[in-house]
């Protein structure tokens, strides 16, 4: 029981990422669809985020760079070589991949805040690189035409299609941050973590554990920057490389729990629906800023373990079961 | 290309590198004191420019006199941030404070957006401009590389000089080794992120008299003060000065040589590059 427990709760947690993703299919509601669209995409995010940062230790503040450049391969894939949308999303998934994967080996060297400045600094270069390059648009960026859905049996049922799509690459993401965990190779990537030194001494091999992990955080938000930038039909270098679309994913692993599985995915939620909440609430949409920097401030300084790890702490039998 | 605009281009170039510089500052010595890197530094920045257009708009005073009460009001604003935002969590790992700073800058710009709205705003300066050939020197821009020179030249006196600013280095140094010399250690950590607001707030008053500005335009400079302070090295309040020049000529040249939209990528791409291959800085000691 206790050996098998794991794997049953990531069935478990697949089993309800499923459950809820099949509502708005049975009830045919456009509205939901949209909503755990977007929510599922800041799963992704804050997963992938998490592999860098909560299993590593290296905070990657311009983490949202794949998912631009994740959109514009695909983008560019599918606009100028007609390339089926699953084919392109997977192959800007690698080239995401292959990018953090040269990039990593010199960025990585460096540690704690000069890391997360140099990750600063590469979203806004690419940000600033591809608002200058022509093939890609520049600043205005590239557009579909409608024509584009037909292959897809028109734009209403290729909306149904990114959503299909989305729902997959969360339920791998989510998979794939769980298997990372339990492995050998998550054990070391945790072992450099807490003190990487010392597990470098243990012959860990930090610069391959920590490039390896770096190309796979890329390797989902770039899938989903494909699928949501398909889907909007339109790409521009702004929405795309948005900065502080990255930090709120830092707030949603922060939230949720740094460092667990489950802590991304309940922060994602909870982060989305309170924006939502709040935006749409009259009497706070113009304050939601404010309201959501004054939560994180508070979590910040009280609730450091986010809610997940906190009901770890709290409840010791959790520790078990809960990842 | 031009090379006409060569000498007009770095002297302008210049000019902005000592306000950059200024700005970069506030971010350095945080740093080297405490380790933060403050990510409200934006929005702190362009609670300056709101500060001095305030006093100039409701009270008719000269902005540059504004500026001495934003000095005080940096201090106090700093201070105040401090106890609330990071003292409680300042030996905890990089990402909690980064975080920490971070919500204040979504409260700062939260709260900005809804009183000031985003629409640009201007302080309208007229000093005069100095002209031969095709140099054109406003006297807006001389006075402020004036007050920046002065402002850092009072920091590093402050600094050298007096027994706190000696306190601050000691503990920059080594906090706990400062602490058993009987350094009031909470004291000196609040007093430099205090400083260091201040010097940030002070350099947005100074951009607000060359350029129009909206609550969201501190962000441009918070991105230029991480490049400057890695160029001058992290923690080195001098070095980001020198930091501050070598960007502004960086920009006022690459004009010259290339689209405007490129030197973002410059910049950026020099950011990296030095992190990379120096990260203690062009002119970092070690």
């Amino acid at each position: 029981m206790k050996r098998t427990w794991p794997q049953s709760f990531l069935w478990l947690t697949l089993l309800i990422i499923v459950a809820i993703a099949l509502i708005p299919i049975l009830i045919d509601s456009a509205s939901l669809r949209e909503d755990l669209f977007l929510t599922l995409m800041l799963v992704i995010l804050a997963s992938s985020i998490n592999i860098i940062m909560g299993y590593t230790g290296y905070v990657s503040f311009g983490h949202i760079v794949f998912f631009g450049l994740g959109g514009y391969f695909a983008f560019f894939l599918m606009l100028n070589y007609q390339v089926h949308f699953v084919l392109a999303a997977l192959a800007s998934g690698v080239g995401a991949s292959v990018f953090a994967f040269l990039l990593g080996i010199p960025v990585l060297r460096l540690r704690g805040a000069y890391f997360a400045l140099a990750t600063i600094g590469i979203n806004e270069a690419v940000r600033s690189f591809v608002t200058n390059f022509e093939p890609f648009g520049g600043a205005v960026g590239m557009f579909f035409n409608y024509a584009v859905y037909d292959a897809y049996g028109g734009a209403r049922n290729a909306l149904w299609f990114a959503y299909y799509a989305i729902v997959a690459v969360a339920l791998v993401t989510v998979a794939a941050s769980f298997l990372i965990k339990k492995s050998k190779f998550g054990l070391g990537l945790m072992a450099i973590r807490e003190d990487q030194d010392t597990a470098q001494v243990l012959g860990i091999d930090p610069t391959r554990y920590k490039v390896l992990a770096y190309t796979c955080s890329a390797f989902f938000p770039a899938l989903a920057g494909a699928i949501f930038f398909f889907k909007n039909g339109i790409i521009e270098p702004g929405p795309a490389f948005a900065l502080l679309r990255s930090i709120e994913g830092l707030v949603m692993v922060m939230l949720g729990g740094y460092g667990t599985v489950t802590g991304p995915i309940v922060g994602a939620v909870v982060y989305e629906r309170l924006r939502a909440f709040l935006i749409t609430n009259p009497n706070f949409s113009s304050l939601h800023l404010f309201i959501a920097g004054l939560l994180l401030l508070v979590i910040v300084l009280f609730v450091t373990a986010g809610v997940v790890g906190w009901l770890r702490q709290r409840v010791p039998l959790l520790r078990r079961y809960l990842e | 290309m031009n090379i006409d605009a060569l000498v007009p281009s770095s002297i302008d170039g210049l000019m902005l590198g000592f306000v950059y510089g200024l700005a970069a500052m506030g971010l350095t010595l945080i740093f080297g004191v405490m380790r933060v890197i403050n990510l409200a530094h934006g929005p702190v920045i362009a609670l300056g420019m709101f500060a001095v257009y305030l006093i100039g708009t409701q009270f008719g005073v000269n902005p540059y006199l504004g500026l001495i009460a934003v000095l005080v009001l940096g201090l106090v604003l700093g201070i105040v941030m401090y106890f609330v935002a990071v003292h409680r969590v300042i030996n905890a790992p990089e990402l909690t404070t980064l975080l920490a700073t971070f919500s204040v800058n979504l409260m700062i710009i939260g709260l900005g957006t809804v009183v000031f709205t985003t629409t640009p705003r201007a302080i309208d300066m007229d000093l005069g401009a100095f002209r031969t050939g095709a140099i054109t020197i406003l006297g807006t821009k001389v006075v402020a590389v004036l007050i920046a020179i002065a402002v850092t030249v009072g920091l590093y006196l402050f600094l050298y000089r007096t027994r706190v600013g000696k306190s601050i280095r000691a503990v920059a140094n080594n906090r706990a080794a400062a602490e058993l010399m009987g350094i009031n250690t909470t004291g000196v950590l609040a007093l430099s992120f205090g400083i260091g607001i201040m010097l940030a707030m002070t350099s947005g008053g100074l951009i607000a008299t060359l350029f129009s500005f909206t609550i969201l335009a501190g962000g441009v400079y918070e991105l230029k003060s991480f490049v400057i302070v890695v160029l001058g090295g992290l923690g080195n309040p001098t070095g980001a000065l020198v930091g501050g020049i070598v960007l502004g000529l960086l920009e006022g040249l690459t004009t010259i040589f290339m689209p405007v939209g490129w030197v973002p990528i410059i910049e950026y791409g020099v950011f990296v590059l030095i992190l990379l291959i120096r990260p203690t800085g062009l002119f970092g000691a070690r």
